[in-house]
């Protein structure tokens, strides 16, 4: 979660520290260097001195992809049910009213319908600030339902991932999406409709193992965490430090597992061309 | 400025999590934890109650079981004790039927990873006859943690994919205590797609507490060589069976298990991930997984009501490991039942009502 957090200044119940400053001032945690917010802002929350690209949410994102940000979202009405009824040190049906307060999202994806250089697209936009962008049952109804819009409409589709992975309050059921949307994915494949992957800053898990590793083209923003394992849990396993720049987007690209690596200013007119080239 | 999770100590916390757990949300999604709770203590003291009535039928069991030994060690048995024993004996099966019954989540799952379970190789072993290995993702390498081949069923030409533990300290290191990296994952879809050809039908079994999280299956894109598979098998135009014999874990369990069947026998546990990881992360304390087991609903039971298994499959009194022979046959006649069920269909309703059964599966949300 981005801690130069756009929104309003807030204490949850519990009285936990958990204000949201508006500083017109903010550091990069990559370069050190002090950068006034409105030269953030303008520069595409990216660092205008070292380049470190900034997390944002997913309403910028679609507003920095489609034209005019013009843009229609649908299937926005779901949400969960807390189907395990879980608990843990916190309900997870807590965890998800804050979340929903805090974002305005019934969970941690927009679809959204516009254009793009104009051509009709449709974009799945995860949300990392909804629980971490995590997936369960309606992160993956939703994905699933823009693959078959894509796949009904024959319009390219273009999911932007943001997520630690999985959903671990809803257990299994969060595991089943990743073979839901990659059944969904495999007719959007046989049907010959562009399928566009864009992994940002943090993609890992659950959701690195499924739809995020399966676009037509997966590309990266510079610098994005990309993984199937977290760093630490490769430490313990493995029991020494990872070399410096590991699952990296570059490092990703050197493995050979992205095909491109993108930086956000130049994202629109890559997607824009790869377009071009997919349809006739 | 306040930066919210830089110096939380608690994010360490958060990332401590045992190895093998594949996916785990990000740690910062956990920064903002409430440490007070009345459900987690109604949780704990609910769990505990039960193990403690578990635990008494254990003993009672043990206590008639040293009986048993004791009256047979006697020997020259007149007919009388000779009775009393098939008694005991009967009422010892009654019991562990009983316990089995009565088993918590983390009862479960350690029966799951119990190191006399039978594995792959024990149950091919045992249904099918005429295996003949297939190595190697043509690739990278060979990983023994799957193993992969061509056999006969009841005389028929199959495919059986596992992964694969094993039992004594060299073996389990040769099978990397049953986590597959990538190149496994890689064989395994690489041979599925020669049964295809052929027309086929393929039985994986899945026993695997998760995808290596290791740097080299990093490298060689652990999270690619999943993904492809769980596309790719969804349309593969082949009957294929399930079976969950030990622990699914999450992504690297999936990634044999896009099935036409998934079946789950009765000790199985299938997770998305481990409780011990689950409750590192989620109550940053991992001997807090008796209660993330049981939170995360990952019994066969647990399974079947939420229609994620198709069926369950018992096991033998006491659990798998106690007669592997039982435990093989109970399997085998299950394989048999859905194989010809399966064999009725074309291959385009087994691809549609693969597709099917994964869109509509786990289906839990408002609108
Ligand atoms: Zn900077």
């Amino acid at each position: 979660m981005p801690w130069f957090k756009r929104q309003p200044v807030t204490l949850d119940a519990s009285g936990e520290k958990n204000v949201r400053t508006e500083g017109l001032w903010v550091k990069c945690e990559q370069c050190r260097q002090i950068i006034w917010k409105k030269d953030l802002d303008e520069n595409m929350s990216v660092c205008p001195k070292c380049g470190k690209h900034f997390r944002i949410d997913a309403r910028t994102r679609l507003a920095q992809l489609l034209d005019d940000n013009q843009y229609e979202t649908f299937d926005t009405n779901l949400s969960s049910t807390d189907p395990l009824s879980f608990v843990d040190l916190k309900a997870y049906r807590n965890r998800l009213q804050a979340a929903q307060r805090d974002t305005q999202l019934k969970d941690a994806i927009i679809n959204a319908y516009g254009k793009l250089d104009g051509r009709p697209v449709i974009i799945s936009a995860m949300e990392y600030a909804f629980i971490g962008g995590s997936m369960g049952a309606v992160v993956g109804e939703v994905i699933t339902r823009a693959i078959e819009r894509a796949h009904d409409a024959r319009t390219p589709l273009i999911i932007v991932s943001a997520s630690g992975g999985a959903r671990m309050m809803e257990g299994v059921i969060s595991l089943m999406q990743l073979a839901k949307i990659s059944a969904a994915l495999a007719r959007l494949d046989g049907a010959k409709v562009p399928y566009i992957s864009v992994l940002t800053d943090p993609t890992t898990g659950g959701v690195t193992a499924s739809f995020a590793m399966l676009g037509d083209l997966n590309i990266a923003e510079p610098g994005a965490l990309i993984g199937f394992a977290g760093p630490r849990v490769i430490e313990q396993t493995i029991r020494q430090k990872l070399p410096p720049g590991f699952q990296r987007a570059e490092f990703l690209l050197e493995h050979g597992f992205l095909d491109a690596v993108v930086p956000r200013k130049e994202l629109k007119a890559y997607i824009s061309r790869a377009l071009a080239f997919m349809i006739p | 400025m306040k930066k919210r999770s830089r110096d939380n100590p608690r994010k360490n916390l958060t990332e401590a999590g045992e190895p093998g757990v594949g996916i785990r949300p990000h740690a910062e999604m956990l920064t903002q934890i409430d440490t007070s709770s009345d459900q987690r203590e109604a949780l704990s003291g609910k769990n505990s109650a039960k193990m403690e009535s578990g635990s008494k039928t254990q003993q009672e069991l043990d206590k008639i079981e040293q009986q048993i030994t004791h009256l047979q060690s006697l020997g020259g048995q007149t007919t009388e004790a000779q009775r009393e024993m098939a008694e005991l004996g009967a009422r010892v099966k009654e019991l562990r039927r009983d316990v089995s019954a009565h088993l918590n989540a983390w009862e479960r799952t350690e029966l799951a990873r119990h190191p006399q379970r039978p594995y792959t190789l024990d149950y091919i072993d045992r249904i099918f006859t005429d295996w003949s290995e297939i190595h190697g993702d043509r690739s990278f390498g060979d990983d023994p943690a799957i193993v992969c081949g061509m056999a006969r069923f009841h005389g028929e030409e199959v495919l059986v994919v596992g992964n694969q533990k094993a039992r004594d300290t060299k073996q389990k290191v040769y099978r990397n205590f049953g986590y597959a990296n990538p190149e496994g994952y890689r064989k395994a879809m690489r041979v599925m797609q020669i049964a295809e050809k052929f027309k086929r039908p393929i039985f994986t079994f899945v026993d695997t507490p998760g995808a290596y999280p290791g740097l080299g299956a990093e490298e060689r894109g652990q999270a690619e060589a999943i993904a492809y598979n769980l596309r790719e098998m969804a349309r593969l135009r082949v009957p294929i069976i399930t079976t969950i014999t030990g622990e699914g874990g999450s992504g690297g369990a999936l990634a044999i298990a896009i099935a036409n069947r998934v079946l789950m026998m009765e000790n199985a546990i299938y997770s998305v991930i481990s409780p011990e990881g689950c409750a590192s992360i989620m109550w940053r304390d991992a001997t807090k997984k008796d209660l993330a087991a049981q939170a995360m609903k990952i019994t066969s039971k647990d399974l079947s009501e939420m229609k994620i298994v198709d069926e369950i499959i018992a096991e033998p009194a006491g659990g798998a490991h106690n007669d592997h022979a039982e435990a093989a046959a109970l399997v085998d006649g299950v394989l048999q039942r859905e194989l010809a069920e399966l064999k009725k269909m074309s291959a385009e309703q087994l691809v549609d009502s693969r597709y099917q059964k994964f869109r509509t599966m786990a289906q839990f949300y408002q609108e």
